[in-house]
């Protein structure tokens, strides 16, 4: 019996093979979060028992928890892939975006940072772990997403996607996006995750720390997170939904400690986790569309 | 881990503009409790600022802010619900005779299409056109959510007058399972809720239609089982595996295939999927497969059972042309079809649908929009089925050679109502 897993692995497996076989230099970006963990692994089930034919790129902001930077070299090591590591620390020091300063967020510059990656190595396809159940704009995207010679993306003149027929011609300097896991949501992520006993960096599962509550989220008290005078520390049972940078993803109060527990947990949610956990969203409305159509991931 | 299996049904919202669907498909996911606080906060918030009231249930799906300025769909909005036995993919598609593409796009993997239309203003022409559409596409069910009852103050005569016309043009088209419902998306009337208005009618809610729904799945096909090869992996020690989606029959070990267009007969001697080595595989697994003897196979081949595919370099086909353009007989074209493309050329276009008449007229070009019955040939061998017995080998795409746009979809063959 086909449950609805099995369908979504093999969907996402066809995405993975197709894109390789039409593209000619695709890359998979990886932050070390649960959704690009899903993806490496499905990645390596693709292709096995071959290696990976094609490189993993990070974008670090420099912001990241230690958990994950470990976590994404033992991933990394684990299936022989070739990791490359683009730097928005670099973009700063090139001038190319505005420092914002130790402490401030980066997220938004992760773009830039990108898409020169993308110039210099000469990608004309990305594979990304987002989900359209993560956000409105999301919902709206195409699998096979197109990006202009400047790295945009036009919600309104999105090519027909019709079956399975996913076409990778992209012109010179164009790039696609793909998202082999669209049509998984959370929930699917964690059951997918549990089914096949993967590892994930130690920070998804409830551990203590000590956090501040800021702008109604549990920020982690460390380098990038300094408290206020107005702000106490407080040592708490938590765990992450999400992993983003350091200063602006929240944890959640959780007693999650295994993956079935986490699963159960997910189950009974009541907000969504971008909604609990992520301050890149709280911009505006539109926060993400407009991210989208700079080309952010 | 042991975990509760579901089963997937993935569905299209079909039907006008401004008849209700993106509303219902709100109404559906508030009611059944899908969204999470945070997100009902927001449509909430974004209603306000728009002045449309508390909440407007559209702007659950219309998530872009074009689409939320102008009222509108302009492009599929995926949504996920799931119910203790049921996970749904739903494809919120737009109205607008201008976005037909999206919403093709939308209904192409659709097992069921959910039509929304407006009790008191009937079928509409974009209806016909989205349902003619749905039907080249294949779809087979339809639940037709009569819309906006409250504003016939719950007639029974105006919904059956309505349930009459769209039962004639669905028993032309072809569908197979017709189950009308009357509600009111804005009210939440037989959505999820029983209505208290509608005594006369004792029929199923909308979700209880889509939870009770034994609409196949899209990639249910009455061919002979269908491996387009998609790769070719390496295996340690010198062999080779041919990796691709399986479709049409169930493939198992030992199954006698036939290599095409090379028409080279051998057998499966294993086949392994993302959970390891399995005797048998269903349709829409991704596989691979070892073959008893040494045969060159490449990426664009199928592996198939009898009954076997036609193998064509010209052929027959129904398209929806979506160029902004009209295509014309010297346009410079590529055909993608299973995991293979080849430069196309259209030798002949024979007729274009007239959408009201449902009957195929004379036509000198294909506009935007448009549905024609074309001759394509091919510059290199496909392996193709009549879409009518199955959706993936029977499927294609045509793509601009420069601007690398899809331009169509196609289908090989032509369906029955267009054959009178």
């Amino acid at each position: 019996m086909t449950d609805h897993l099995d369908l979504l692995e093999s969907h996402a497996i066809f995405i993975l093979r197709e894109v390789v076989a039409e593209c000619e230099r695709p890359v998979l970006l990886f932050s070390g979060g649960k959704d690009s963990a899903v993806l490496l692994h499905l990645a390596a089930k693709a292709f096995a028992p071959q290696s990976l034919p094609f490189p993993v790129m990070h974008i670090d902001t420099g912001q990241n928890f230690d958990e994950v930077l470990d976590f994404r070299d033992r991933a990394v090591a684990r299936h022989g892939a070739r990791l490359l590591v683009a730097s928005v620390q670099e973009s700063i020091d090139q001038g190319k975006v505005a420092d914002p300063g130790p402490l401030g967020p980066r997220n938004r510059l992760q773009t830039v940072t990108l898409l020169d990656a993308i110039t210099k190595h000469g990608f004309d396809a990305a594979f990304g772990g987002a989900r359209r159940d993560e956000d409105k704009a999301r919902a709206k995207e195409r699998i096979l997403s197109f990006r202009d010679a400047f790295g945009q993306w036009d919600p309104r003149q999105q090519r027909p996607e019709l079956w399975q027929l996913y076409q990778g011609k992209v012109n010179p300097g164009e790039h696609l996006r793909a998202f082999p896991l669209s049509d998984w949501t959370e929930l699917d992520i964690w059951q997918y995750i549990a089914r096949e006993d993967m590892e994930l960096p130690s920070i998804y599962f409830a551990h203590e720390r000590d956090v501040i509550l800021r702008d109604g989220m549990y920020l982690a008290v460390g380098p990038f997170v300094e408290p206020r005078p107005s702000e106490t520390v407080e040592r708490r049972v938590v765990r992450y939904r999400t992993v983003g940078d350091a200063n602006l993803t929240g944890a959640v109060l959780s007693t999650a400690a295994t993956l079935s527990a986490i699963v159960d947990e997910i189950s009974l949610a009541n907000v969504s986790e971008r909604g609990a956990t992520r301050g890149d969203d709280k911009f505006s409305e539109t926060a993400m569309e407009d991210r989208k159509r700079e080309g952010y991931f | 881990m042991k975990l509760a299996t579901k089963d997937l049904l993935r569905l299209a919202t079909v039907g006008s503009v401004d008849d209700g669907k993106s509303t219902l498909i709100g109404r559906l996911l508030v009611d059944t409790r899908q969204l999470f606080d945070d997100q009902l906060d927001a449509v909430a918030a974004a209603s306000e600022k728009r002045g449309v009231g508390d909440l407007d249930l559209s702007f659950v799906t219309d998530g872009l802010r074009a689409e939320r300025e102008q009222g509108i769909t302009i492009d599929v909005a995926y949504r996920y619900a799931s119910t203790p036995t049921r996970k749904f993919i739903i494809a919120d598609c737009p109205g607008h005779v201008q976005y037909t593409r999206n919403m093709a796009t939308g209904a192409s993997t659709a097992d069921l299409a959910l039509v929304v239309l407006n009790v008191a203003h009937g079928l509409k022409e974009q209806t016909r056109r989205h349902l003619c559409i749905a039907a080249l596409l294949g779809v087979r069910s339809i639940i037709v959510a009569v819309n906006k009852m409250d504003e016939v103050h719950w007639s029974e005569s105006a919904y059956v007058s309505v349930v009459d016309e769209l039962t004639t043009l669905a028993h032309e088209l072809g569908f197979e399972s017709v189950t009308p419902i009357p509600v009111s998306a804005l009210l939440g009337e037989n959505v999820v809720e029983r209505s208290a208005h509608l005594e006369w009618y004792d029929g199923p809610t909308v979700l209880q239609a889509l939870e009770g729904s034994d609409a196949g799945r899209w990639t249910h096909a009455n061919s002979g089982a269908r491996l387009p090869i998609q790769w070719v992996l390496r295996q340690h020690g010198g062999g080779r595996t041919y990796a691709g989606m399986l479709n049409g029959a169930t493939l198992h070990e030992g199954d006698e295939v036939t290599l095409l267009p090379a028409n080279v007969v051998t057998t499966i001697s294993s086949i392994t999927s993302g959970t390891g080595p399995r005797g048998a595989a269903t349709a829409g697994l991704s596989i691979d497969v070892a073959l008893t003897d040494e045969t060159d196979a490449g990426r664009g081949d199928v592996l198939a059972t009898a009954p076997l595919p036609t193998v064509t370099k010209e052929f027959e086909a129904t398209v929806c042309w979506f160029g902004e353009q009209p295509l014309r007989a010297t346009q410079r074209l590529r055909l993608k079809h299973t995991t293979k493309v080849t430069p196309v050329r259209l030798r002949d276009l024979s007729g274009v649908v007239d959408i009201e008449t449902l009957t195929v007229g004379p036509g000198s070009e294909l506009a935007t929009n448009d549905i024609g019955l074309v001759t394509l040939q091919t510059a290199d061998w496909l392996v193709v089925d009549d879409y009518r017995d199955n959706r993936v080998t029977g499927s294609f795409v045509l793509i601009d050679d420069v601007t690398n746009a899809t331009v169509a979809a196609g289908m090989v063959g032509r369906a029955a109502f267009l054959s009178r």
